[in-house]
């Protein structure tokens, strides 16, 4: 028993990936140089991608790892590169240590309040929470997706045909 | 596995997001931060799928929409930082005022 949870192969990937998370999202947040930054980001965004897994979310993990560990960390390591032309510690000097200890505290303090809900709310408890899915994913979100879901669909790829078109306008050079 | 320790792992994803894009001065580390935090609320929303008292696909649906927002936000937010950065040759949040009262 480890803080009242039974030790299973579940539990023990839970823990080494939280503490992936966590370590990785600490590095992220003290490291200098901003290519160990985008590597610390890749980390977090693959332990992510195991608690979706762990959650019986195959689906969600398989395009976490790929637009988040794919897409995004390499887009924000090609805007570091091409803001930082590959230097690093050049991203001007932090907040004050007045500031940053307020901040911390204040979000310390949300934290811990979000942590003692979650310990003192009795959520219900699901009597076939082991297996709660008894076909594959991909079919039941296929199904919500276009049965359920197909205006909210259409929009999305509106906005993306939209943020696609507007980010080549907002990032193409100016001529003149 | 129950149910709280993954909204723990949220909160705590979420707070380490919180105090990144409170006090980073590099815009590119704020985004970072905000997609952090994102990706808290999606670890909440496939919890709930799972845990939930009749487990159903909701959530997983709303995590991929929530993604999917992400991958626009970060588009435009990029594209938005390499044409401030062209103009201003600086990616530090104090020197985004252009457009401030």
């Amino acid at each position: 028993m480890l803080f009242g949870i039974p030790i299973t192969g579940e539990t023990v990937a839970y823990f080494v990936l939280a503490l992936i998370i966590i370590t990785s999202g600490v590095f992220l947040m003290t490291l200098q140089s901003v290519m160990h930054m985008a590597l610390a980001l890749g980390g977090v965004f693959l332990g992510v991608a195991g608690v979706f897994v762990i959650l019986g979310a195959d689906f969600v993990g398989i395009v976490q790892v790929m637009i988040y560990a794919g897409a995004i960390t390499i887009l924000m390591v090609f805007s570091l590169m091409l803001t930082h032309s590959g230097k690093s510690s050049e991203e001007g000097p932090e907040v004050g240590a007045v500031r940053g200890t307020v901040t911390f505290v204040g979000v310390a303090v949300i934290v811990g309040a979000i942590l003692l809900v979650i310990r003192g709310t009795s959520w219900p408890v699901s009597p076939t929470a082991m297996q709660p899915f008894h076909q594959s994913t991909v079919l039941l979100i296929a199904d919500a997706l276009f049965h359920t879901y197909t205006i909210q669909f259409e929009l999305v790829s509106a906005i993306l045909t939209t943020a696609l078109v507007g980010a080549v306008i907002i990032a193409r050079k100016e001529e003149q | 596995m129950a149910l709280q320790p993954f909204l723990a792992l949220g909160a705590i994803l979420f707070g380490i997001g919180l105090f990144g894009a409170l006090t980073k001065r590099n815009l590119i580390i704020v985004l970072i931060s905000i997609e952090m935090m994102l990706n808290a609320a999606n670890i909440n929303l496939v919890a709930f799928s799972h845990f939930a008292l009749k487990p159903n696909i909701d959530g997983q649906v709303y995590a991929l929409f929530n993604i999917a927002i992400a991958a626009a936000e970060v588009a435009v937010g990029l594209a938005i930082l390499l044409s401030f950065f062209r103009t201003r040759s600086s990616s530090d949040v104090r020197d985004v005022n252009l457009m401030k009262w």
